[in-house]
């Protein structure tokens, strides 16, 4: 990005980047996500939290429209990415989802080279106007993405020849290469060691500088850690959103209060 | 599992040494057996008719790819041809100087035969005829030695292969038994043999009345050319209609209703299309009768049902997960389609091409109903595009059409052809196996 942009960028800090506005997602008949309100802001990590199967990652998915490709499944409701809404039918999703990042809730590399997975995004987007670029593009991801120590030799080797929680890292460099605006990662480190896990939470502490990153997860103490903002789910419903540490030390919903203390879930 | 046991004192398995084996889990040791016999079993069974019928075929095709032949080296000085192109009789002429030939190497092996030019006749056919189209096709020969190697007749191959013997032969025109014995003495002098049949790879259909000659190059060239069709067509139609179906379609009656439609046709009878061929493309659309191009239309209407099955299965294979991956990076559709998920299922669409053209290579009653019958089948195509549209057999139909002559002679063909077309589905099948192998990822 060039230095205007970046100006202009620090003038609205904190401004809101995506405004959900009475969000209902159906899986057929299926009430999913009832009346969601959520405000993500720009140069902030956004927690959800909340028990398995309560909507966090179909919520999720609507804020790159990946729910477009599952057939039974309607989105209502507002979404605006910088005041436009994404679900307008001129917006292309292939252009929000090169503006809206996602690292998926299982590791899913392409069975193509390491090269090739990071390589994939910025080729397709002509980010990269020649060989060099793209080498370049390609090793400043998987050192953002906390692997590239461990695949510098093997650029070649299938993807999907890695670990698991490798295959995760290889993910979140494959996201971070397109260089979206939003960055949602779905359980980026439910199968990393603590020590991966450490450096993708630097790695999320380092995109707030110029992105807006929403994080799923189950552990308290990440979203404690990495985020400023906190979205509990319960049940389809957003029980709780406010200031992360708000939420964990003064919780104002009974509810919100029992899971992170580790009572319902 | 009974009340008895459910109420046996011991509960658990505190206590039971592991080396004894209980009463269940021998009982599931002996089921486990019994099924692994039963399996092998049904393999043995499969394994012995395949054997059975590859060692009938072998056994009944492999004449076919051998002839007889007797080899005569024969010199024509061009005074010989002039004078024998001056008498009345011109081939009887030829004919006399072959004998006196056969006469002359027959006298240097020592052996002594009576034999009279109906015999020869009866051997070999017009060899006054052949002799004589050779030098007038290649007048600069004259004068040097050529080896003439001139197809016995099919009485004569038969006796050599043990179709006719001296107990069973009854004199007629076509063979008699004092011809036997010339038979024997040139086989003893060298001149008569067995020998590779080329005529028969690289041949065109004869007619009813010589097996000998009849051959399947040109009905395999009527092959070649409708399988060519059938690729051209089927493949790229059936690969787009997959795509479309499986990854671009909306999910609604009206698709539900294609798909159960492709999967009837599948199951549609071959005689069917070649009815809808002969009354659309033929009598219709008045395309050329006998034609592979016609052919190649008709087997692709029965290709495309089996080539869209096996790739909406191989596309339905690759994990969705795939497909989310692509689009998360902002890949269209389109893209994710074609840069990631067409070459998972590259391998099971090619396998699924390679199956719909073998089945199609061994369809037989299509191409009767619109004339690519077997005696279609008398020459090559001159040149490329005339191979769509100059009439021409296939070779199940070549086979077909042998198999129903009455002279035992093309018995032999029959399985000798179908030697030839099994060789070709198997080439076809290893093809399918090493495109398999080269396109399917090792990770
Ligand atoms: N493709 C789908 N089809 C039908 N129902 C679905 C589908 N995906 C999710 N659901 C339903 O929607 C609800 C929310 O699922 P979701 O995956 O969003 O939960 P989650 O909060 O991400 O859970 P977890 O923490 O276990 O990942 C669940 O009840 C689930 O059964
Ligand atoms: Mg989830």
């Amino acid at each position: 990005m060039n230095d205007m942009s970046r100006v202009e960028r620090q003038v609205d800090t904190n401004s809101i980047k995506l405004e959900c506005r009475d969000c209902q997602v159906y899986y057929g008949d299926t009430h999913a996500i009832k009346d969601v309100n959520v405000d993500i802001e720009d140069k902030t990590v956004t927690a959800f939290i909340g028990p398995s199967g309560c909507g966090k990652s179909t919520f999720l998915r609507c804020l790159n429209r990946m729910n477009d490709t599952i057939d039974i499944a309607r989105v209502m409701g507002s979404f605006k990415l910088d005041g436009e809404d994404i679900y307008d039918k001129r917006v292309d999703p292939v252009q929000l989802r090169a503006k809206v990042g996602m690292v998926f809730q299982k590791p899913n590399p392409f069975p193509k080279s390491i090269y090739d997975n990071v390589a994939y995004g910025p080729r397709i987007h002509g980010l990269a106007k020649n060989k060099a670029e793209l080498d370049e593009i390609v090793e400043k991801s998987l050192r953002r993405g906390a692997i590239w120590d461990e695949v510098k030799d093997r650029l070649d080797a299938p993807g999907t020849g890695l670990s698991g929680g490798q295959q995760q890292r290889l993910c979140i460099a494959r996201a971070v290469a397109t260089e979206p605006e939003v960055l949602l990662m779905d359980e980026p480190c439910s199968a990393l060691d603590p020590i991966a896990t450490a450096q993708v939470e630097e790695l999320i502490d380092e995109l707030r500088s110029r992105y807006s990153v929403v994080i799923v997860t189950h552990s308290m103490q990440q979203a404690a850690r990495v985020s400023q903002k906190t979205a509990f789910f319960h049940l389809g419903n957003l029980v709780e959103f406010g200031e992360t540490g708000q939420i964990f030390t003064n919780p104002e919903d009974p509810r919100t209060e029992s899971y992170i203390t580790g009572r319902i879930g | 599992m009974t009340d008895a046991s459910m109420q046996t004192p011991e509960t658990g398995r505190r206590g039971t040494s592991l080396t004894a084996t209980d009463e269940r889990t021998r009982k599931r040791a002996r089921a486990e057996k019994r099924f692994r016999f039963y399996g092998i079993i049904a393999i043995a069974t499969g394994l012995f008719f395949l054997v059975v019928l590859f060692a009938s075929i072998l056994k009944e095709g492999i004449p076919a790819f051998t002839r007889t032949v007797v080899s005569v080296e024969f010199t024509l000085t061009p005074e010989q041809r002039e004078e024998a192109e001056g008498t009345l009789f011109k081939t009887k002429a030829y004919s006399d100087l072959f004998i006196a030939e056969l006469n002359k190497e027959l006298a240097e092996s020592g052996i002594n035969v009576d034999f009279d030019e109906a015999a020869i006749e009866r051997l070999l056919g017009k060899v006054g005829g052949t002799i004589r189209t050779f030098y007038a096709d290649n007048p600069d020969k004259l004068g040097e030695p050529i080896m003439f190697d001139l197809a016995a007749s099919s009485r004569v191959d038969g006796y050599f292969k043990g179709r006719v013997s001296r107990d069973t032969l009854q004199d007629s025109r076509f063979l008699q038994l004092s011809d036997l014995d010339l038979v024997d003495a040139l086989k003893e002098a060298g001149i008569i043999k067995q020998a590779f049949n080329w005529p028969f790879i690289t041949g065109a259909d004869s007619g009813v009345d010589n097996p000998g000659g009849a051959g399947i190059g040109a009905s395999v060239v009527g092959s070649f050319f409708m399988m060519l069709v059938v690729l051209v067509l089927s493949l790229p139609i059936g690969v787009a209609a997959s795509i479309y179906l499986e990854e671009f379609a909306p999910q609604n009656k009206f698709t539900d209703l294609i798909e159960v439609n492709i999967s009837n046709l599948a199951a549609v009878p071959s005689i069917v299309f070649g009815i809808l061929g002969l009354a659309v493309f033929i009598q219709f659309m008045h395309l050329p009768q006998s034609a592979p191009l016609v052919g190649g239309l008709v087997l692709t209407l029965m290709t495309l049902p089996t080539i869209i099955i096996s790739t909406r299965a191989s596309l339905k294979a690759v994990p969705p997960s795939i497909r989310d991956a692509a689009l998360g990076v902002g890949a269209s559709k389109m893209q994710a389609v074609f840069h990631h998920v067409l070459p998972l299922a590259a391998p099971g669409i090619l396998t699924g091409t390679i199956i719909g053209l073998a089945q199609a290579l061994g369809e037989t009653a299509p191409l009767l109903l619109i004339g690519m019958v077997g005696f279609v089948a008398r020459g090559y195509p001159d040149g490329f595009l005339a191979g769509f549209t100059e009439p021409n057999s296939a070779m199940p139909a070549q086979i077909y059409t042998w198999a129903a002559r009455a002279d035992v002679g093309f018995y032999e063909k029959a399985w000798g052809g179908i030697i030839i077309l099994l060789m070709f589905l198997l080439t076809m099948n290893i093809i399918a196996i090493i495109l398999r192998r080269r396109f399917e990822r090792r990770w």
